[in-house]
């Protein structure tokens, strides 16, 4: 057993780091809030990076790399607040053209959802939904004739996530190939892997903040109640992280369920601790912090929410 | 990444499954909880049975008499016993995560080949006598004095919710040397024998209704110079190298009975019609990702103390915080599943949910676990 990171891992993870430092910090963050239309020249430059082809085979053009390492590829999304259909991407990769390589952006939609989202409605050129099943309806993949989708505004919380409410999406092209249990499982994991970054960077930026804001004459990082806040995010973030990680590994339906349910509330509970360390500046537009919220909030509710999270693993206790 | 044992630490696991399969039918009854000396023989007897089968002091480095083995095959083991149903470490607890460590640590050849084997042969148990009335959290504020008289040290002050210090042969003793020096610089490790004239022992009867500690009361007690372990006045030191194996181990097969307790939860609680309640459904669902994930969280700390040689992180820290709160919370689930039966002592849950309580204050509480994350990993700075 080494339940840790290989070199190689390491590598990969400090690459995205990198790469998104480099070409997406706070000024490129500011500018996405105003305008949240994905940066298409720097998606392609994260696909030619490998970040929406790492699991497809090396003979399809992809990085040929495993599930551990596409998680390692969202968490550093998650912490960098990258906007743009990720989890999708990497999803459909090789299954719908163009997505592998950032030239096309794609949807990924839940149809057991209500209402059934979608993101970034503009800009994604195609739009997938997967129906779960049903009694008498079988599960199944679809594509939807991108003329053919009708939707409604739905107005986001989160300013990085632009979304639309499907009213129809008619299932033009089945894509058979694509395994929906499979699929949703690891949306939940991909997803969880976002949250898992989102949770690590708010208690650096909390802790950051706590050193160097003074009150009463010392940073505020020296009162312990502030102290405790920190901790517990730090906490928080382990525990998921061990969880995320894990199901990376194992590929567990129920490992995963319970990963993303922690890795939720890490995301959550420590935006909202990371808020309260910055006092009012967190409170405002401009500090990073409500967009971190925001987004959490956005991912928890989708794939595996806590309450299918929960029932799945009380399910699975003496069965 | 990688989750995998290896063929070598299969082996292991297949060795140590097929000897408990063997020797845990034999096993006498667990004695009661109030039957401090049946609990003695029955702690030492198992201990007994490790050493003759080669698993004592697994994770001890092979110079002080114990396998050397690797962290992964030390959790191999807690998790298989556990696994069983064996005996848990009980009354040998100090001996073998702290004491010993520390004798192992930093002793002399001669204090080693005294003390170590009749740790590892389940022989002679140990207590820990840190905590005083007025030094618990603050341990340095310790105020025990040993004052020294030709080769030995005179010992006065008094200790308190010092474990199975009843049936304990020896206490790891914290004493002050020199009044004089800074707080941590002052300090002294003693090993002590319980039967020292001058040692009185009053039993404190705790909320679950047993004698678990107790307080010690010394009075001039003689205890040779030779039984210091490490140098005079470096005894802060000295207990600080090995206190993190304490957090960083002792919990480590308690994960595994707490998910067995969680399954049980869940079964009763489908007999008994609790279950179609969505909130305790839910809270339970909860718990099991917990306790999973508090399993995951143990082979990552157990990995990264592999990786950078057996030194346990602090990790241990983080651990110790969700996890003490994780059991208080599976207990009070247990509560709700029982419903009326949650006011019955006798029931094991709810003796469970008493000793749970202490798992937020002993070995450090919470507050102090946090202090110790907030500043040492994450670098805050000291409060005043
Ligand atoms: C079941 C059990 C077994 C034990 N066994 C042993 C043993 O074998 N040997 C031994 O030496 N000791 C033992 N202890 C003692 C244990 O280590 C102490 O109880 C513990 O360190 C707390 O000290 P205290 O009880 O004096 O509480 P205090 O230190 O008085 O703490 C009281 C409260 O104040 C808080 N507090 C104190 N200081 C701070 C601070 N700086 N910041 C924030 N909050 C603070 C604490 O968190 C706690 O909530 C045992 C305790 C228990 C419960």
């Amino acid at each position: 057993m080494d339940f840790q990171l290989t070199d190689d891992q390491a590598a990969l993870r400090d690459g995205a780091r990198d790469l998104l430092t480099g070409r997406f910090g706070p000024e490129r963050l500011r500018a996405a809030v105003g305008a949240p239309v994905p940066d298409r020249g720097l998606w392609r430059e994260l696909a030619a990076a490998g970040f929406l082809a790492v699991r497809l085979p090396e003979a399809a053009g992809g990085v040929g790399l495993g599930l551990p390492e596409a998680v390692l590829v969202c968490e550093e999304a998650g912490r960098a607040l990258l906007p743009g259909p990720l989890v999708a991407g990497q999803l459909l990769a090789g299954a719908v053209d163009g997505v592998a390589t950032g030239e096309r952006l794609a949807a990924l939609c839940d149809g057991a959802a209500d209402p059934v989202l979608c993101e970034f409605p503009d800009a994604c050129a195609e739009v997938v939904v997967l129906d779960r099943g049903a009694p008498g309806r079988a599960a199944g993949a679809y594509r939807c004739a991108p003329g053919a989708v009708t939707r409604a505004p739905f107005a986001s919380v989160d300013p990085l996530t632009p979304l639309a409410r499907l009213t129809g999406y008619p299932r033009t092209a089945p894509l058979p190939a694509l395994d929906v249990p499979r699929l949703y499982r690891e949306a939940a994991l991909l997803t969880a892997a976002e949250q898992l970054g989102s949770a690590a960077r708010t208690v650096e930026a909390a802790v950051a903040y706590a050193r160097q804001r003074t009150q009463f004459g010392a940073p505020i990082g020296s009162f312990q109640a502030v102290k405790h806040l920190c901790a517990g995010m730090l906490v928080r973030a382990e525990l998921a992280r061990a969880a995320v990680y894990a199901a990376a590994v194992t590929g567990d339906a129920l490992d995963i369920a319970g990963a993303k349910l922690l890795a939720d509330e890490a995301a959550v509970r420590n935006a909202r601790d990371c808020l309260q360390v910055h006092g009012g500046m967190g409170f405002t537009w401009e500090a990073e912090v409500h967009l971190h919220l925001k987004r959490a909030w956005l991912r928890a509710e989708r794939w595996c929410r806590a309450r299918e999270a929960e029932e799945r693993l009380a399910d699975a206790l003496a069965g | 990444m990688d989750l995998a044992c290896t063929e070598e630490e299969e082996d292991f696991r297949a060795g140590l499954r097929a000897w408990l399969a063997k020797v845990l039918p034999a096993l006498p009854p667990k004695p009661a909880a109030t039957d401090w000396p049946g609990r003695r023989a029955y702690d030492t007897a198992w201990q007994r049975m490790l050493y003759d089968a080669g698993y004592a002091g697994l994770h001890w480095p092979v110079a002080a008499g114990g396998r050397g083995a690797t962290p992964t095959q030390h959790l191999i083991f807690l998790e298989e016993t556990e696994r069983a149903g064996a005996p848990y470490v009980g009354a040998n607890f100090v001996g073998l995560l702290h004491a010993g460590p520390t004798i192992a640590a930093e002793g002399t050849a001669a204090q080693r080949a005294r003390w170590l084997p009749p740790i590892l042969r389940g022989e002679e148990i140990w207590c820990q006598g840190f905590s005083e009335p007025d030094a618990g959290s603050d341990l340095a504020a310790l105020r025990t004095r040993a004052v020294r008289d030709g080769d030995d040290y005179v010992v006065t002050g008094s200790k308190i919710w010092t474990s199975h210090a009843e049936v304990a042969d020896w206490c790891e003793l914290l004493v002050r040397t020199d009044p004089a020096a800074p707080r941590h610089r002052g300090i002294s490790w003693l090993a002590m024998p319980m039967d020292a004239p001058g040692v009185t022992v009053r039993p404190l009867r705790t909320l679950a209704g047993s004698a678990e500690f107790a307080e010690v009361f010394l009075d001039e007690v003689r205890i040779p110079a030779a039984h210091r372990v490490g140098a005079e006045h470096d005894g802060w030191r000295v207990t600080m190298v090995t206190l993190s194996f304490e957090r960083g181990t002792a919990f480590v097969g308690e994960v595994v009975a707490c998910r067995r307790v969680l399954a049980g939860l869940a079964r009763a609680a489908r007999a008994n019609g609790r279950w179609d309640d969505a909130v305790l459904r839910r809270r339970l669902g909860r718990l099991n990702a917990e306790f999973a994930a508090l399993w995951r969280l143990t082979q990552w700390n157990v990995s990264a103390a592999q990786r950078s040689g057996g030194v346990p992180g602090a990790g241990g820290s983080v651990f110790k915080l969700r996890y003490s709160h994780a059991r208080q919370e599976l207990y009070d689930a247990a509560a709700e599943v029982l419903g009326g039966d949650a006011l019955d002592a006798d029931h094991p849950w709810v003796a469970d949910r008493l000793s749970a309580l202490s798992y937020t204050i002993a070995a450090g509480t919470s507050q102090i676990q946090r202090n110790i994350v907030a500043e040492r990993i994450l670098g805050l700075p000291k409060g005043r």
